[in-house]
C-alpha cells in the first residue's frame, strides 16, 4: 500500500512516493527520475554548507547512494526531498569535520554572535540595486555577503528562502525546533540585509542626521 | 507598535502569515516609522535577490558526469 503524506489531502499522493515505490520494487529507471530532480538542489545545499566545489559533488553522489541504500528507513511520514535534504546536510558536516580533521562541526557553530540582531543600517537601497553590477560582480558579492554569515544562520537561509522548504520541513531537515529555525531566519536574513545594504545602499542619499525619511522613498509606486 | 514589536512579526509579514488585524497595525506603524519601513522593504529585496541568482549552478557537463556515476553504482547495488 503505498504511503499517504500527511501534509498532502486524503486522496492526494506526492508523485515521489510512487516514484520511491517503484524503487522498492527494484525498479532503478525511478530512481534515475527522483536524482535528476534533486541533484541541483542538493548539490546547491552541499554548496552552501561546505563552501567547497569538490566537497560539494562528493557530498552530491554520497547523499544519492546513502538514500538509496536507505530507501527502507524512509518512513513516508515527510517528503522523500526533506528526507534527502536531511541526509545531505549530515554528510555535508561529515565532510568538514574530515577537513577540520576531526574537529566538531554542527549548525549551531558560531551562532554566539549577536551581530546584525538589531538593524544598524537605516538607509533606503537604490531602486534595482542589482543592477548597478554586472552578472560576475553580483554573484561574488552574494556569495561572499552569505560565506560571511555563521553556519547555523546560513544553512537555514539556504534552505528556507532560497530552496523554498517550509519552516516545518527546515527544522525537521536540520534535526532543530520550529522555534529555533524561526530565530535563526531572522538573524540571518537582517544579517544578510544589513551586510548587503553596504553594497546596495543609494549612492546620493541626502545625509539626513535624524534618518526619517522613509515617507519620501521616491521608488514607492514605481 | 514599537519597532521591537514590529521586528518581531517582519518574517511573518514577509511570508505572509500575519493575520488581517495585525497587519493594519503594522502598516500603521510602517506609516509612521521610516526606518522601519526601509527594514522590511530592504529585507524583502534581500530574499529576493538571493532567490532569483543562481549562485552554486551545476554545470550541464558536471551534471552528467556526477548523475552516471550515481546511477552506475546504485545498478551495482551501491
Amino acid at each position: 500500500m503505498s504511503t499517504i503524506q500527511s501534509i498532502a489531502g486524503e486522496n492526494e499522493q506526492h508523485p515521489d512516493v510512487a516514484l520511491v515505490d517503484r524503487v522498492r520494487a527494484g525498479d532503478v529507471s525511478a530512481y534515475d527520475e527522483l536524482v535528476r530532480k534533486y541533484e541541483r538542489q542538493i548539490f546547491r545545499i552541499a554548496q552552501h554548507i561546505t563552501q567547497n566545489r569538490e566537497d560539494a559533488e562528493d557530498v552530491m553522489q554520497d547523499a544519492f547512494l546513502k538514500a538509496y541504500e536507505k530507501l527502507d528507513q524512509f518512513q513516508g511520514n515527510s517528503k522523500f526531498y526533506t528526507w534527502l535534504v536531511r541526509i545531505a546536510v549530515n554528510e555535508s558536516l561529515m565532510r568538514l569535520r574530515k577537513r577540520r580533521t576531526g574537529r566538531m562541526v554542527s549548525i549551531d557553530e558560531d551562532l554566539k554572535t549577536e551581530e546584525g540582531s538589531v538593524p544598524r543600517d537605516f538607509a533606503d537601497w537604490a531602486p534595482d540595486p542589482e543592477q548597478n553590477y554586472n552578472q560576475s560582480e553580483l554573484a561574488d558579492i552574494l556569495r561572499k555577503t552569505i560565506q560571511g554569515l555563521p553556519q547555523g544562520f546560513r544553512v537555514v537561509f539556504a534552505l528556507r528562502d532560497v530552496e523554498g522548504l517550509s519552516t516545518e520541513e527546515t527544522a525537521e531537515a536540520l534535526g532543530l525546533s520550529v522555534p529555533a529555525v524561526k530565530s535563526r531566519l531572522l538573524r540571518a536574513r537582517l544579517q544578510l540585509r544589513e551586510r548587503l545594504s553596504r553594497y546596495f545602499k543609494r549612492k546620493t542619499a541626502p545625509a539626513t542626521p535624524s534618518g526619517i525619511d522613509g515617507a519620501l522613498a521616491p521608488h514607492k509606486g514605481n | 507598535m514599537t519597532c521591537t514589536e514590529f521586528l518581531e512579526l517582519l518574517d511573518d509579514l514577509i511570508d505572509d502569515t500575519v493575520s488581517v488585524p495585525i497587519r493594519s497595525e503594522i502598516e500603521q506603524h510602517l506609516h509612521k516609522c521610516g526606518h522601519c519601513e526601509v527594514v522590511f522593504n530592504t529585507t524583502r529585496k534581500t530574499i529576493e535577490i538571493y532567490r532569483s541568482h543562481e549562485l552554486y549552478d551545476l554545470p550541464p557537463d558536471l551534471r552528467e558526469r556526477l548523475h552516471a556515476a550515481i546511477m552506475e553504482r546504485c545498478k551495482r547495488g551501491c
